[in-house]
């Protein structure tokens, strides 16, 4: 019983020590965005308050915040799952757009069929364009050998100009700069149908799916062998190797999974918010986004919902801020600091083991002079 | 297009290839220091963007475009000491600085643009360097730089020792080479000609800053670099190439192929070189891996 109880302290300890320093990059972080505001004159606490009230201010506000988390949630996870494989998939942005785009395509061409049949396929369909363009990518990296982040950021390019010229073709009716609208069966769910609290947003299902999804992936790298596979060959892949695990296996389907979540969040914006694309002059962000929220929640799932919820109360709470007259740009500001302090320690982390490694190294040596 | 000659309209797509591609040149001669000596910078573009802001901020103060110029390579090298303090001392991955840099730059410099004009969208007309003959300034100094470029990387010792860095970092520094002094040199120099390329958008092809005026250049630039074989002449080359295909967008109307599949090109031949399909590009061996003195 006892040494359950320590077990568990040193298991809590530790998680402690993991959630610690991200917590204090975005404490920083949030007071370096406040001196920034008060540099120009204005009330950083104004700034804070603001944003609080316009993302968590009232029952639709909140709402609109987790449509916004839903997305981040899955990106978060993309980037997460292929990180533990080694893999910096940077490419999570395109993923994304094809998602987006190959659900609009579902959603319109299958319409006919019974509500909850046409809405699942819509999702696999976008889940699984999302999966193929990131296997390319991984395809790449495991027999080719070319690089994970240089195909992955051409591919969100091509991904954009794919969905553009889609948008502006195959699924365009009305000559305008958006594509065909989804049909009803193939929508989410919307909270502002049974609770009249949410009637003025556009909260969806899709929260609950990102949810269960982040429980999936949290199950699959820690509690199955393909999941063990591959963080091990992310961990070492010469040594994942030796002991018999398929490399290139493993790096192709953390991509495809990884691209998958990309390619869900990209359906569920479609299914959920847009019902439709719109002609692209940018990326959207969601996919980028994925980086920062996966960096602030440590690279593990669970870490990752609370991290986009956090981004997603900043994003939602900029407007506001806006109209109390402080550019919400600081929000962007106050994310790019907090990605560079937890980049920083990162690096810690593997600093501690080349410490480690040197210090074997110099007993190593001892032994040998001896 | 009646009357008008065939050397006529090629005239005019070489000029206008000409022109995109400046900033273009500049910013992958950036990352070709960058990345010769073995630091991966994603965060071109946004430097590119710092710099295009930086040079309207001080030609607006001082009335100056050179001043703007100045500003352009101060602000970029600080943003490039700022990559290579992160990726050398800290040694974080570089993707991840990189990106923060693109972040940050996209959101302070709109941020900076509301405070100080007091609206969002675009700066004021501020002085610039106008046109000599066809081009302006910027388009000749980018060809200037791509021959300096090509001297001090290959004909120098510096060069010499870069690229060592970038190939074999333990086996320069056994050598004697300051691989760190090295690597914060190149990523300076990086920051500095990507602020350049911004500015030639800002205050050298217009006279003021725009929001997302930038727009990616930095990655067409890097994909330039790669597609270059991160080798000087061939990344500018490459830059003629991409500013060639938007180029021929702009003037020709009634394209056989959709408009989509040229903006792609420069990412689609990038990959397919990279990927050793057409003529296999490899970058620099020990790109993107943080230098430890000491490990073995």
């Amino acid at each position: 019983m006892e040494s359950r109880i320590n077990e568990f302290r040193e298991g809590l300890l530790n998680t402690l020590k993991e959630i610690a320093y991200p917590l204090v990059a975005i404490l920083i972080s949030v007071i370096a965005g406040g001196i920034l505001v008060y540099s120009f004159g204005k009330d950083p606490v104004l700034a804070y308050t603001s944003m609080i009230k316009g993302s968590l201010g009232d029952w639709n506000k909140f709402g609109e915040t987790l449509v916004t988390v839903t997305p981040l949630i899955l990106t978060g996870l993309s980037i997460t799952f292929a990180f533990k494989c080694n893999l910096f998939n940077i490419g999570v942005e395109g993923q994304f757009i094809m998602g987006a785009i190959a659900a609009v395509w579902a959603g319109w061409a299958f319409a006919g069929l019974p509500a909850i049949l046409h809405l699942t396929l819509t999702l696999l369909v976008g889940a699984a364009a999302g999966g193929i363009w990131a296997s390319i990518i991984g395809w790449l990296q495991a027999k080719v050998g070319s690089h994970v982040v240089i195909n992955g950021i051409m591919m969100n390019y091509i991904a954009m100009y794919t969905s553009n010229f889609l948008v502006r073709t195959a699924l365009n009716v009305s000559g305008k700069a958006y594509s065909v609208e989804i049909a009803d069966t193939a929508k989410l769910w919307r909270f502002s149908q049974a609770f009249v609290q949410f009637k003025h947003s556009r909260l969806h299902t899709g929260i609950i799916i990102a949810l269960i999804v982040a429980l999936v992936a949290y199950y699959i790298l820690n509690k199955t062998v393909r999941g063990y596979e591959i963080r091990a060959v992310g961990f070492n892949p010469d040594a994942a190797e030796y002991g018999g695990i398929n490399v290139s296996k493993n790096i192709i389907l953390s991509m495809l999974v990884a691209g998958m979540f990309a390619g869900l969040a990209g359906a569920i914006m479609t299914t959920g918010v847009q019902y439709r694309v719109n002609t692209l002059f940018g990326f959207t962000g969601y996919g980028l986004d994925g980086i920062s929220v996966a960096l602030v929640g440590n690279i593990h799932p669970i870490g990752v919902i609370l991290s986009a919820f956090l981004f997603g109360v900043m994003q939602k709470g900029g407007p506001l801020m806006q109209i109390q007259g402080i550019p919400k740009e600081v929000v962007g500001i106050i994310q790019g600091i907090i990605i560079l302090f937890v980049a920083a320690n990162f690096v810690k982390v593997i600093m501690g083991n080349i410490k480690q490694r040197k210090e074997l190294k110099k007993t190593a040596l001892q032994e040998g002079v001896e | 297009m009646e009357g008008v000659g065939f050397l006529t309209i090629l005239g005019i797509i070489v000029t206008a290839s000409i022109r995109s591609a400046t900033p273009l040149i500049f910013a992958s001669l950036g990352g070709n220091f960058s990345e010769r000596s073995g630091v991966f910078n994603i965060g071109l573009d946004g430097i590119m963007t710092i710099g295009a802001f930086s040079a309207v901020f001080f030609s607006y103060k001082t009335g100056s475009p050179w001043a703007g110029l100045l500003g352009a390579i101060v602000m970029g090298g600080l943003f490039g000491l700022l990559l290579a303090f992160m990726s050398i001392y800290f040694k974080a991955n570089q993707v991840i600085v990189g990106t923060a840099i693109n972040i940050l730059a996209a959101s302070l410099t709109t941020f900076l643009l509301v405070e100080i004009w007091g609206r969002p969208g675009q700066t004021d007309n501020v002085e610039y360097f106008k046109a000599v003959g066809p081009f302006n300034l910027f388009t000749y100094l980018a060809f200037v730089m791509v021959i300096v470029s090509y001297y001090v990387m290959y004909k120098t010792p510096f060069g010499l020792r870069v690229r060592s860095v970038g190939e074999h970092p333990r086996a320069a520094d056994t050598l004697g080479i300051n691989v760190y002094a090295i690597q914060y040199i190149c990523v300076i120099i990086s920051g500095v000609l990507a602020g350049i390329g911004g500015a030639s958008l800002s205050i050298g092809s217009m006279s003021l800053f725009k929001e997302g005026m930038v727009a990616g250049k930095g990655f067409i630039a890097l994909a330039a670099l790669i597609f270059g074989k991160w080798h000087p002449i061939g990344a500018a080359l490459a830059c003629l190439f991409f500013g060639f295909a938007v180029a021929l967008e702009t003037v020709a109307t009634n394209l056989p192929v959709p408009r989509e599949l040229l903006y792609a090109l420069p990412y689609i031949m990038t990959m397919l070189a990279v990927s050793g399909f057409v003529g296999r590009s490899v970058g620099p061996a020990a790109g993107g891996i943080p230098y430890e003195k000491g490990e073995k």
